[in-house]
């Protein structure tokens, strides 16, 4: 029987929840042998080359090519999870929310101490920053969220044997925070 | 006919970085740029929250160096809090957040060479991109997959018994920290069941920095000539000129070892240090104002680091540092690819720092919070893995945060990555009527040689993934290849 098949992406995420998958330590080489990564960060493939049972989504939307990719994530997987405070609802970078996109570039490029240019990057190369930072699942159908800032290792480790598995996981009350 | 070749990161690291290239009407390169198409606007966003929230609210920029952030914000709160720089904490507050430190070096040098490094290394650039990642080395590889894991594993529970949490703990608070080192816990990493212990750490940094210099022995030509250019470079040293990774005086050099920047204190780096915006990234290009914006430029990072100081205080690190500057003759060592050689040698560094701290009874210590007279401006300086990071913030009088200024490692390597994509641009590319895979490889690896953390300026845990279309002079797509 093959292998079911988990691909992950980090959107407006700091990769935290993808290093917290990576504390699952020797778990790890566990993980190899019981599922098979396709389009990931962590082994580089790019594309999907097949449909795949779990997609692993880090991290929420703020500019369009997070929302064109995650688009394509929920085309591509059965099952889509959204891992962490930002998938789950926008995170640190939604902090922004409420602020006028505008003045945070002000801040950044016009106000700076370090910076005497008064100009602010504007080049047909940098995409178009969203109005604000969107949680995954105002844009496509979430199945499942998984909670923590990041989600702890063995959370997560729990939520992907409890899903190859078919059992339902047992999450605890104090797992239930944004930290 | 001019054409413009546009490489892309596809994955995550999509959406942050992107080389383009520019061809000439004779296929000759007439300019190439890395742009960071990401933006948070952390800057403003923070302005309003008290002060002592800077510590854990800013490391969720980065999740692979949190406690880089963790702490750099921790020092510029020292500073409000009236605890001084440095030397102003108790001696168990500054050993425990060293330790935290150079246990999150120890964890992040480790996943670069295990995790990005070794799969080129073990399977050769041209191999199969199905294998030549991490999960290919840990199928095929199985004994160095599992010192990578552990190494990493080990470095990641110091954090946690520092920090409370292995990513974005709460260890460092303004003017100290909040927990000591119980001496259950330092037995743990001292006398561990093996692996987990310091011992077979060290031993293992050190048959890592072993691995690179067999391999650089018999790959000479790839690791000294690969992306070689004039740099001036920048860090923090301690006062006596020794590496020192957590608190020191700024020091520049310029290509020829020449001091540019002699040991000053960094409260006022915004003296010495300024930054250029150019209208094609977000990502800013920080600079020497004493040399001016064309030329001031400077490396930071592991290579940067073991041309600023003198020695390494710890004796095994020393030793491959008097080897490595052996190499250069004793001049600042300008070659990409040693950097992953320097890299190695911090590790072992970090190693050895660790079981001397652990050895240290002030870890136990119970006096863990300085308090002074408030002050209304604070900066914090770091050696990240990645290099030099500056924390700048200014508060009123309800505790709000006004202004924040943030340089971080990868924006102070700005201006060498583009160097070195256009070294590599021009020695590649030029005259070149398609684009092979080797082309793209090239250009990938120069960037991977300054790990760049693409997420704190964006982040980039894999392979660059990479994009590449060729444009024509009306800017008309007319080939595209990913890889
Ligand atoms: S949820 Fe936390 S750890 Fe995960 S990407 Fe967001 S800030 Fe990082």
């Amino acid at each position: 029987m093959s292998k079911p098949v988990v691909a992950t992406a980090s959107l407006a995420g700091c990769f935290g929840c993808h290093m917290s998958l990576l504390d699952i330590d020797d778990r790890i080489l566990q993980l190899i042998d019981l599922v098979e990564f396709n389009k990931s960060p962590i082994d580089d493939i790019k594309t999907f080359t097949k449909e795949c049972d779990i997609g692993f989504i880090e991290g929420g939307c703020c500019n369009s090519e997070n929302v064109e990719n995650l688009i394509n994530f929920r085309k591509n997987c059965k099952v889509l999870i959204s891992v962490g405070e930002c998938a789950i609802m926008g995170g640190l970078p939604a902090m922004r929310n409420g602020i006028p996109i505008r003045e945070c570039l002000e801040e950044a490029y016009l106000n700076c101490v370090t910076v005497d240019d008064k100009i602010i990057p504007n080049d047909e190369e940098i995409p178009m920053i969203l109005d604000r930072v969107y949680p995954c699942h105002e844009i496509v159908k979430i199945d499942y969220f998984l909670p923590g800032c990041p989600p702890r290792a063995d959370l997560i480790w729990e939520a992907l044997t409890a899903l190859l598995s078919g059992k339902p996981i047992n999450l605890p009350y104090e797992a239930l925070k944004y930290d | 006919m001019a054409r413009k070749i546009t490489i892309e990161p596809v994955t995550r690291v999509e959406g942050h970085g992107k080389v383009t290239i520019h061809l000439d009407d004779n296929n000759n390169v007439s300019q190439s740029r890395l742009h960071i198409v990401e933006f948070r606007g952390f800057e403003r966003f923070v302005q309003g929250r008290p002060y002592w929230e800077a510590p854990v609210l800013v490391q969720r920029l980065c999740g692979i160096c949190p406690v880089s952030h963790h702490l750099a914000a921790a020092k510029a709160t020292d500073v409000i809090v009236g605890a001084g720089t440095g030397e102003g904490l108790t001696p168990t507050a500054e050993k425990m957040r060293r330790l935290m430190h150079y246990g999150q070096i120890f964890q992040s040098h480790t996943l670069h060479f295990f995790h990005l490094v070794s799969p080129d290394l073990l399977f050769g650039v041209d191999a199969d991109p199905a294998i030549r990642n991490v999960i290919g080395v840990a199928m095929k590889h199985k004994d160095l997959a599992v010192q990578g894991v552990m190494m990493r594993k080990f470095g990641q529970e110091i954090i946690r018994a520092t920090a409370g949490k292995k990513i974005h703990g709460t260890g460092a608070i303004p003017g100290g920290i909040n927990k000591n080192l119980s001496l259950k816990e330092r037995d743990e990493f001292l006398k561990g069941a093996d692996p987990l212990n310091i011992d077979k750490m060290i031993s293992w940094a050190q048959a890592a920095v072993d691995f690179f210099k067999d391999y650089h022995s018999k790959h000479k030509d790839m690791i000294d000539r690969f992306s070689v250019f004039p740099s001036n470079h920048l860090s923090l040293v301690r006062k006596d000129g020794a590496l020192d990774l957590y608190h020191g005086v700024l020091r520049a050099v310029d290509p020829n070892g020449t001091k540019i920047l002699n040991d000053v204190e960094y409260q006022e780096y915004y003296k010495y240090i300024g930054e250029e915006v150019r209208s094609w990234s977000y990502m800013k290009f920080p600079y020497l104002k004493s040399l001016g914006k064309k030329d001031g430029w400077y490396t930071v990072g592991p290579l940067a680091r073991l041309n600023t100081c003198d020695f390494i205080p710890t004796p095994l690190a020393q030793k491959e540092f008097e080897r490595y500057k052996a190499y250069t003759k004793g001049k600042p060592n300008n070659m990409s690819l040693h950097m992953h050689w320097a890299r190695l040698i911090e590790n072992l560094h970090a190693a050895e720092m660790i079981k001397k701290l652990l050895l240290d009874r002030d870890l136990q210590g119970t006096k863990l919070l300085t308090r002074g007279k408030k002050v209304h401006e604070g900066v914090g300086l770091l050696e990240a893995p990645r290099g030099t990071l500056f924390h700048h913030y200014k508060i009123n009088d309800q505790d709000q945060i006004i202004m924040a200024n943030l340089i971080v490692s990868t924006t102070n390597n700005n201006e060498p990555m583009n160097q070195a994509v256009s070294y590599v641009a021009r020695s590649v590319f030029s005259g070149k009527a398609e684009i092979t895979e080797g082309m793209m490889n090239s250009v990938e690896v120069a960037i991977r040689a300054y790990d760049p953390c693409l997420s704190c300026a964006t982040h980039a845990l894999g392979k660059m993934p990479l994009e590449i279309s060729l444009h024509d002079a009306h800017g008309d797509i007319i080939d595209v290849r990913q890889k």
